[in-house]
């Protein structure tokens, strides 16, 4: 039970920090128990039930978004290198390219299908499980949401129904401005959805005010929210764009949307090398694993210096966050950063090696400068305005319940960072033996296996999509807005646990038939591979002879 | 004359994209609803691609009008969606099997597999058009509110009568426009088929529909005593039984254009009857009528409405206009080509 609840253990910590303030080892094994008691004992007890409802929510949204979070990233990538195809189509008028858009975008079909119905669920739990969260965020939240369903969503679909049924009815640059207009809904949908997460990692623009009846009084700021005060205070905006232009916007934004165009890169890789190992398609698989791997390479440049650029935006706006990526309790000259290893919490160190002064200079571009532990974070000034009544040495006791889950942050962080770097490798590799032509020499062992590697390589962008907003969400608990709004305090009261219980296995049963079905017709598609192969390319301008519904309609 | 409050012309604006999805969603939800009615395989197919390339379209128009409640209105967000709990995870569930049975079904050519994805098409419409209707029974018929703003009554609660009636109104109608849709996407004996059903569905629809109002009359005190000072609602009502009456006369008469447009009119007009008895409520709390959310207690500030104005003002009116192209190029009978279901 313990090492099943240890990835979420902040919550309980926060919440039962008031029982037990003394000892952060202390209070974490009552939490344990007290969550095992819940459990078993079925208790009814408030602080039980808001814990569970809590613990419970957060499963469901994490399931739920890490389900979703698999698809969108493929069609936003696919949706770029679409329109990069379509365009040398258009440009060179060479039908093979022809071919490579139509392949692709049955893909895209099929992965946008579940994006989508898998992504209503995400709205629609703002409001079912987070409703005091919703009724505090909603000026500002709901603002992003509404301008993603009208800029975004209407777009991307709209135009969707021309790039998948349209390739007879409209000419050809009519269909190639329509998969411009789906590429450019769904980069808008990746830039609302950011706007609204960012403000909530980095909130600005905005002031509290609280409402008592009709009465609403602006709140200064630096004023803590109580447990009391939910349902009765709210963030209101004050500038629109210093919301939408919040400081983790563009950084969080442009590393979103550049590791989903990875993700859309090693998609059309894999598969293309996979058509090259078993020697069908070669034509049209050296042709898309050539557009894929230069993009992927393009793309995964700008990844490291976006990458860069974000890790050093955390330590400034969320330096917890930061030393918790990094296991920093202590704040030393010269911080070291750890390639890999484990962080032992009780005795607050990291096993593993480590290069002198690396992180300093990852995060100030100096090698000196010391980057502030979790030991000293959040600051006295910050403890004390919420424990005003507690003594310098109790609020070093407290400290540790502002802290994420320091390993599991840790862990996340760095699968994030060991598979982009890796991704990076694979991406330039490929180009240079693409530029030596050494990539299509299936004869050669060496490029036999690197081409297995490539097969594999679409779980990379996967992984570390995954990892990176777990980091990235993980680490900002135990704060749903940063700084401003507890996690427990966002929850629906109205919602009761095995309300949360029951949706749950919903969900997780209707996701795995949903992914094993996913999977099987993807790899249906894959098998039965693009139309048309070597020397029939001028036939397949808007005929499919082997088109399966055409077999059927005939049938 | 003075112009609309912000506040107001937000309840317009959140009930032009709920009608919207009613009228585009409502009628991709009937085809769902009727598809197992229809039998050949290439019929069925037939029906999936005359939606085919809208449906995930109109379904934006949910995503969009609950962004819009959301950002509007967001206490009210808040209350119908965590009160309607387990009603919205059903709603969920029937969304995402219909919509992944459209994209699924003509995949393979086995017979169970198609019959499989056409029951989870055929259900989940089904299902989505009930809960839908159910909600909004409930909606109008007023739920128990605590003093926070919060649901407190129970699940088995919203499946009163009453709401029932009206989840059975609601898929009625989406039926009837879902055939009249289909009438105008079919040729042949599919169509003839399909044309024989639209009086029976519009006679089912109307029965319900009377019934449902007669039923409001006992069960919702105050919406029929804000009717009583709004009396041009009643007109509207009047109006909008008139029009769903002439439908078939309208399809008889061949102009099958005309038949959809006057039943996506019965569509507007119905909701425009719940908005003018409704305004300026929310979401009435019944019996506890002071707990009620309006669109003065619940919204969000004025400059927000006024920074969404500005994004709806500049956002719909595109929107409208590559929708309407999309569907003109769309339009006519709707044929098994190379691309599609």
């Amino acid at each position: 039970m313990a090492r099943f609840l240890s990835p979420l253990d902040s919550q309980f910590r926060s919440t039962t920090c008031s029982i037990t303030s003394q000892s952060p080892t202390l209070s974490r094994n009552v939490e344990y128990m007290t969550f095992f008691y819940c459990i078993t004992l079925k208790n009814n007890d408030s602080l039980c039930s808001v814990m569970n409802v809590e613990i419970l929510s957060r499963i469901q949204f994490s399931l739920t978004a890490a389900f979703h979070y698999i698809y969108p990233p493929m069609t936003i990538g696919l949706g770029v290198l679409l329109v990069l195809m379509e365009g040398l189509y258009i440009k060179t008028k060479n039908p093979l390219f022809h071919h490579l858009a139509h392949f692709w975008t049955k893909i895209f079909g099929l992965v946008f299908a579940i994006g989508v119905a898998t992504g209503i669920v995400m709205e629609f739990e703002f409001g079912t499980n987070w409703a005091a969260y919703s009724r505090f965020v909603g000026d500002i939240f709901g603002s992003a949401l509404a301008a993603e369903g009208i800029f975004a969503f209407f777009l991307e679909s709209g135009f969707l129904a021309l790039l998948l049924f349209g390739w007879d009815k409209v000419g050809p640059k009519m269909h190639f401005f329509s998969t411009c207009m789906v590429a450019l809904g769904a980069h808008f949908s990746a830039v609302w959805i950011i706007v609204a997460n960012s403000w909530m990692q980095t909130p600005a623009g905005y002031h509290l005010e609280k409402i008592v009846g009709s009465v609403h009084t602006p709140i200064p700021a630096g004023y803590v929210v109580q447990a009391e005060d939910v349902g009765h205070v709210r963030a209101v905006v004050d500038n629109f764009w210093d919301m939408v232009l919040n400081p983790s916007t563009i950084d969080r934004l442009t590393h979103t949307v550049l590791g989903a165009w990875l993700t859309g890169s090693f998609l059309i890789i894999s598969i293309s090398a996979w058509y090259l190992l078993k020697g069908k398609h070669k034509q049209f698989a050296k042709a898309s694993i050539t557009v894929a791997v230069v993009f992927a390479a393009f793309t995964s440049v700008l990844q490291m210096i976006s990458a860069d650029s974000t890790a050093r935006s955390v330590v400034k706006n969320q330096p917890i966050k930061l030393a918790a990526m990094e296991g920093i309790y202590k704040t030393e000259d010269a911080t070291p950063l750890t390639l890999f290893g484990t962080v032992d919490t009780t005795t607050q160190t990291v096993s593993g090696p480590k290069i002198p002064g690396l992180l300093s200079f990852l995060c100030f571009h100096d090698f000196k400068t010391p980057v502030v532990g979790l030991n000293d974070l959040p600051d006295d000034a910050f403890l004390s305005a919420r424990h005003p009544d507690l003594s310098k040495e109790q609020l070093a006791s407290v400290r540790p319940t502002y802290w994420p889950m320091v390993n599991a942050t840790f862990q996340l962080y760095h699968i994030m960072i060991i598979v982009g770097s890796a991704l990076f490798g694979i991406a330039f590799l490929a180009l240079i033996l693409l530029r030596k032509g050494l990539l299509f020499r299936t004869d050669l062992p060496a490029i036999r296996a690197f081409l297995w590697l490539l097969v594999f390589s679409v779980l990379g962008p996967q992984i570390a999509n995954q990892a990176g907003w777990f980091t990235a969400e993980l680490g900002r608990q135990p704060w749903i807005v940063y700084n401003l709004l507890r996690t427990s305090h966002g929850l629906s009261r109205a919602v009761e646990a095995n309300q949360v219980v029951f949706s749950i296995i919903l969900f997780a049963l209707i996701y795995i038939l949903l992914f094993i079905t996913f999977i099987y017709l993807l790899n249906k598609k894959i098998q039965h591979g693009p139309v048309d192969d070597e020397g029939h390319h001028t036939k397949a301008l808007g005929v499919d002879s082997e088109d399966i519904f055409s077999k059927q309609a005939r049938a | 004359m003075h112009l609309p409050d912000l506040n107001t012309v937000w309840f317009l604006l959140v009930g032009v994209l709920f009608t919207g999805y009613a009228i585009l969603d409502g009628f991709d939800l009937g085809v769902g609803i009727l598809h197992l009615f229809v039998k050949k395989d290439h019929d069925r197919r037939l029906l999936l691609n005359s939606i085919g390339p809208v449906w995930d379209g109109n379904e934006v128009w949910l995503v969009t009008g609950g962004g819009a409640l959301f950002a509007a209105f967001p206490g009210a967000y808040a209350t119908v969606f965590s009160g309607f709990y387990n009603a919205f995870m059903l709603l969920l569930v029937a969304l995402i099997f219909r919509a992944v049975a459209i994209e699924f079904r003509s995949k393979e050519t086995g017979k169970t597999w198609r019959l499989a994805w056409d029951i989870a098409f055929s259900l989940g419409s089904f299902l989505a058009a009930l809960l839908i209707g159910v909600a909004m029974g409930n909606i109008t018929r007023g739920i128990p509110l605590n003093a926070e703003g919060d649901y407190a009554g129970t699940f088995i609660g919203l499946l009163n009568p009453y709401s029932v009636l009206l989840g059975l109104t609601v898929v009625a109608l989406f039926a009837m426009h879902g055939a009249i849709y289909l009438v105008l996407k079919t040729e042949g004996d599919l169509q003839a088929e399909i044309r024989g059903w639209v009086p029976k569905l519009i006679s089912l629809f109307l029965a319900l529909f009377i019934l449902f109002n007669v039923a409001t009359f006992f069960e919702c005190s105050n919406l029929v005593s804000v009717m009583k000072e709004r009396p041009y609602g009643f007109v509207v009502l009047l109006l909008d039984i008139a029009i769903a009456l002439s439908i078939p006369k309208i399809i008889r008469s061949g102009n099958e254009f005309g038949a959809f447009l006057a039943s996506c009119l019965t569509m507007v007009l119905l909701m425009a009857v719940l908005g003018i008895s409704y305004f300026p409520n929310l979401v009435i709390s019944h019996p506890d009528v002071a707990s009620s959310l309006t669109v003065y207690n619940v919204a969000s500030s004025q400059k927000t409405l006024a920074n969404m104005l500005v994004i709806a003002v500049i956002g719909v009116p595109i929107v409208l206009a590559y929708t309407a192209s999309i569907y003109w190029i769309f339009r006519g009978k709707t044929r098994i080509g190379h691309v599609g279901y």
